[in-house]
């Protein structure tokens, strides 16, 4: 293991200076969830205008430095993507961190997806998985307009 | 003592955890166990395993007195009156839910009030919240001042002519407050009110002498006290275990049982319905043995060199900000570190053997009050040393480092 690995200078980065941090007005989606565990907890927003494409999106929340990361780089990643490109991304992004060693969607460019291997090095720390993939889950609860919060335990 | 002795006790210690000398800091949340209390179990296991208390064979009589030596030891070592008035659970967890379940469905109606602090942990406030749900009672909570602990004072401005019990812990695991519960037990029985101490944190650091604090009920954790896992004492007064209904039904707390009624057995079976942890409670006198052989006074005035030294060297950390500042202090220190999540400490001190933990250690009211959503700990134990507490303050230069600050 390889702390180096996991605090990457990207992720330092995002997790002390979060993009998209905060709420906006006319979002017509949005979901919670939280580690109870831990107490860290997210809330995304998002708007999904008629051709079902990510207008814009942020979050609020606080957490650890890699739960914070993967938040920001997660909205950077899915604003002005076709809500069927996310899903897809969302999928390809919790299989990487879960089993596979890459990432294999052609929707994302090269540097979006070195970008977001900078998550990957969370496998190696298992307690620490469900901080990277809480934002994603919960973006996804929010595309399917759950009213269940995300929670990482059973 | 010889803390190097004393540590040479704990196998765990033998060998290196992940390449690293295990440097333990976490025993508010479970202590390491003994060889002797290890040991003990696997003993028993092999050589002389039987249930207790039902049948008339050999093993079944020499289990049955072990099972009940313990009983014995925890009621000399706690100064209880009587030996029926320890009751064996499966943590201080159910002690709680035993109390608030049986008191509750007896002496609590609508509108009532139960007063507990804004430091209890979540087993001191969700046993009670089920009663809120079930019967309409009211949860008060006395609340903490600035350096992190809950006065006399506190507790008096929140009990009215509605108060029913009060349940408070003996030392907070986030602030390490140690409670004037003494004082507290005085006050409420001026009023009758009966008091539970959660004594999590108070059993494994402090002295207790249940006729000097004169507490109705006090909850004990065994594998806090260097004991195995899935063993409580919850300790009663006499007539509370004689007035209260049993907790849960089924074999061994019964007198007779016919189609038209039950009749429930004499102490201290009507509180232990079913097979008990018997390895656990049996393993449990040796550590009580352990500890007494060391000297409860002894681990006190160990743990708070230890305590003194460790918030000597964190506060001259820059960065490091303690949480609380309790005149009676136990031997934990929380802290958070501007910048850096409390997970991110963890993992990396963990890289480096430093076992703490980080989160809202099961007291989300208090972080919430501290405005906080999670904090780092470390907790001490009898087997830890200066050295640990200067590889900690090493470690945590390193998730500054790290963190570029």
């Amino acid at each position: 293991m390889d702390l180096k690995d996991l605090y990457q200078e990207i992720i330092l980065d995002h997790g002390k200076n979060p993009r998209n941090l905060g709420k906006f007005d006319n979002y017509n989606k949005d979901a919670k969830g939280n580690n109870p565990l831990c107490g860290d907890n997210v809330h995304v927003y998002l708007r999904l205008n008629e051709n079902k494409k990510v207008e814009d999106i942020a979050f609020e929340g606080h957490g650890c430095a890699i739960s914070m990361a993967s938040a920001s780089i997660m909205t950077d990643m899915v604003r002005g993507k076709e809500e069927k490109e996310v899903k897809e991304i969302v999928s390809d992004f919790l299989g990487m961190i879960k089993e596979k060693d890459s990432l294999e969607t052609n929707i994302l460019k090269d540097d979006e997806k070195t970008k977001l291997m900078s998550l990957s090095g969370v496998k190696q720390y298992p307690m620490r998985v469900k901080c990277a993939t809480l934002s994603w889950h919960t973006l996804t609860s929010a595309l399917d307009n759950s009213d269940q919060i995300v929670k990482t335990e059973e | 003592m010889n803390i190097d002795d004393i540590k040479r006790e704990f196998p765990i210690f033998d060998d290196k955890i992940q390449n690293n000398d295990l440097v333990y800091l976490d025993s508010a949340n479970s202590s390491q166990k003994p060889r002797v209390v290890v040991d003990r179990i696997y003993d028993f296991y092999t050589k002389e395993f039987s249930n207790v208390g039902r049948s008339v064979h050999y093993l079944a009589v020499a289990a049955t007195n072990l099972y009940e030596q313990t009983r014995v030891s925890v009621q000399k070592y706690i100064n209880a009156k009587d030996k029926d008035e320890i009751v064996f659970t499966k943590g201080a967890t159910e002690a709680i839910n035993l109390v608030a379940n049986t008191f509750g469905q007896k002496y609590l109606s609508e509108g009532d009030e139960v007063l507990l602090t804004e430091l209890e942990h979540h087993s001191n406030y969700v046993p009670w919240h089920f009663l809120r749900k079930a019967k309409n009672i009211k949860i008060e909570f006395a609340e903490i001042n600035d350096n992190g602990e809950v006065t006399l004072e506190a507790i008096e401005k929140k009990i009215t002519n509605k108060t029913k019990i009060i349940s408070v812990s003996h030392l907070s695991n986030v602030t390490g407050a140690i409670l004037p519960i003494k004082e507290i037990v005085q006050l409420a029985h001026s009023k009758n009110i009966p008091v539970l101490i959660d004594g999590c944190q108070g059993a494994p650091h402090l002295k207790l002498d249940m006729q000097d604090i004169d507490c109705d009920f006090y909850a004990i954790s065994g594998h806090k006290m260097y004991g195995p896992t899935g063993i409580g004492i919850l300790y009663a007064k006499k007539k509370w275990l004689e007035d209260l209904p049993p907790y849960q039904g089924g074999g061994g707390m019964i007198n007779e049982v016919k189609k038209e009624g039950i009749t429930y057995g004499e102490l201290p079976n009507k509180y232990e319905a079913g097979t008990m942890a018997t390895a656990q409670v049996i393993a449990f006198n040796e550590s009580i043995k352990f500890m007494e052989k060391i000297g409860i006074q002894n681990i006190e005035k160990h743990e708070k060199e230890l305590l003194d030294y460790g918030l000597e060297k964190l506060r001259k950390n820059n960065s490091v900000n303690i949480i609380g500042n309790p005149k009676e202090k136990g031997g934990v220190i929380s802290f958070t570190i501007e910048g850096i999540h409390p997970h991110d400490i963890a993992t990396i001190l963990d890289e480096d053997g430093v076992a703490i933990r980080a989160g809202h250690h099961c007291c989300q009211i208090l972080h919430d009050k501290l405005n906080l959503p999670a904090t780092a700990r470390a907790s001490f134990g009898v087997y830890n040393t200066k050295d640990d507490i200067d590889k900690l303050d090493e470690s945590i230069n390193k998730c500054k480092k790290i963190f570029n600050l």
